[in-house]
């Protein structure tokens, strides 16, 4: 959906939303890996 | 404004209250489904607590009044009969109240199984817990998983697999949170007279909810007749996409939505089993060479497999179709089940592990293309209702997994088989329900036009505002 209307969403919202489910996501999957390296140690 | 849509003017959590704005960017709807899916996602992580809860009086080790791992393994149980049970009672309140009524409630139910749950652990009244986690938090996990579905097909009719993969996605993916964090809290709350059991339920319960209500917050439904830019529907109708609705209660009438369920399940059963069972397997099978340190790991790498199949094989679904996804994974799961005996036989690690991944990664990717395979067969409509029936696949599946892995295996170390060679059985019978998949798979036509919804009853039901029609637009 374009954003032309001034009460529509910016990008510093879609960046905080994403940010907002992303950091966690992103932090629970480094841990993941780096338990997972166990099997080829 | 009409009685009627004064009515269906319910407050900030109604539908009509949730109608996009122009400039609204859908692309602020899948957040809000991971804000949820992340959250109950936790359920795959519960089992952190399954030790510590062994040793709320005894501390270091378990005292004889302290409650039993076997009792403990109930509260997840309950918990995914109860995500079945609700999500296919509420699922047509679901789809009629809208996501943010649903998302918020599902929240509070989340949140509150974990408050009960801390009350639980502090009077050590197991029955509390059951009734928090399992019951309480099991109504959170049925209208928290299927709250978001309709609406991200509604935003995504150009992408619906991709967009309800990135939801399902986050239910793999919130374990990886919820472990480490558990974990982490359980630490900070424990002395040498207390396990920190309490104060993690409740600590999880506060940060559930208020993710959970952002996601309510931010999530919209579009208006009536919204397309994206750019993207018209086809004009030619296909064979297996319909352009009509199914009302819930025809849709489970038909064989399609039990050839559904079926292929749900098969898929499911194959994949949970080995779930529960990997990290055994994977020693057993490799006696000496695989650790138990590597074993876990081996754990982890299944559970990233699980989350990234599910974003993948959704997307992928958007391209080659939904029957022939699901095609790919039960013909490949059979070829990989039939193949995992040989890689134990040679001794090949490597060929082990890849055959699982891939297998694990299939199993996501079912529960994540399914509601697009819905979409296809019912309509938009009450796709999240339909959904919510066809979790009961899931329930059943759950039971008959492990059931299958265990007893069989139990089966074969009783008549003398080497336990490095327990699991060639299952994993030959594993094959075989998948190619009983493939079959119901390859049954699935075209829903027959005496379930679909005629246009009178659409609009009579637009008019009140149901289902994806805002009364007030």
């Amino acid at each position: 959906m374009a954003n032309s209307n001034p009460n529509g969403t910016t990008g510093l919202q879609l960046a905080l939303a994403w940010g907002f489910v992303g950091i966690p996501l992103l932090w629970g999957v480094i841990q993941t890996i780096g338990n997972a390296m166990a099997l080829f140690r | 404004m009409t009685y009627q849509t004064a009515a269906a003017d319910g407050g900030f959590l109604s539908r009509s209250r949730t109608i996009a704005k122009p400039g609204y960017s859908r692309w602020m709807v899948p957040p809000a489904a991971l804000c949820i899916h992340l959250c109950i996602g936790q359920a795959y992580a519960l089992s952190v607590f399954n030790l510590p809860m062994t040793k709320l009086i005894g501390i270091t080790k378990s005292a004889p009044e302290d409650w039993k791992l076997t009792e403990i393994g109930w509260i997840f149980s309950i918990a995914i009969f109860v995500l079945g049970a609700s999500a296919a009672i509420f699922g047509r309140w679901v789809e009629e109240g809208g996501p943010r009524r649903t998302m918020f409630t599902a929240g509070l139910c989340w949140a509150l199984g974990f408050f009960i749950s801390a009350a639980g652990v502090h009077v050590h009244n197991l029955w509390l817990v059951y009734l928090g986690y399992g019951v309480f938090g099991g109504i959170g996990l049925g209208l928290g998983y299927i709250s978001p579905v309709s609406t991200l097909i509604k935003w995504f009719p150009d992408r619906p697999g991709m967009a309800t993969g990135m939801a399902i996605m986050g239910f793999g993916g919130g374990a990886f949170i919820a472990s480490p964090l558990s974990v982490f809290l359980m630490k900070q709350f424990s002395t040498p007279t207390h396990v920190g059991v309490e104060e993690a339920f409740i600590g999880l319960g506060v940060v559930y909810l208020i993710f959970m209500w952002v996601g309510a917050a931010i999530v919209r439904v579009p208006p009536a007749g919204w397309l994206p830019e750019g993207y018209t529907p086809p004009v030619t109708a296909q064979k297996l996409i319909t352009k009509n609705d199914v009302y819930v209660y025809d849709a489970i009438k038909t064989p399609q939505f039990w050839l559904i369920w079926a292929v749900l399940c098969l898929n499911v059963t194959a994949g949970i089993g080995v779930l529960g069972q990997a990290s055994a397997m994977s020693q057993e099978m490799f006696p000496g060479r695989v650790t138990a340190v590597a074993a876990a790991g081996f754990v982890g790498l299944l559970s990233l497999f699980n989350m990234a199949g599910r974003f993948f094989w959704a997307s992928i679904s958007d391209f080659i179709g939904r029957k022939y996804t699901y095609f790919c994974f039960f013909a490949l799961g059979t070829v990989l089940y039939a193949l995992v005996p040989w890689t134990g036989r040679i001794g090949s690690i490597t060929g082990f592990v890849l055959c699982f991944v891939v297998i694990i990664s299939m199993y996501g990717g079912g529960f994540a293309t399914v509601p697009a395979y819905l979409r296809d067969m019912f309509g938009t409509r009450y796709v999240g209702a339909i959904h919510g029936w066809l979790i009961t696949a899931w329930s059943a599946a759950g039971v008959f997994g492990p059931v299958l892995v265990n007893y069989i295996r139990q089966f074969q170390i009783d008549n003398g088989v080497p336990k490095a060679q327990a699991y060639n059985t299952t994993m030959y019978i594993m094959a075989a329900l998948l190619v009983i998949g493939f079959l119901c798979n390859f049954a699935i036509k075209a829903v027959h036009e005496r379930f679909h919804m005629t246009r009178d009853v659409e609009e009579a039901q637009a008019a009140v505002g149901v289902a994806g029609d805002p009364a007030g637009a």
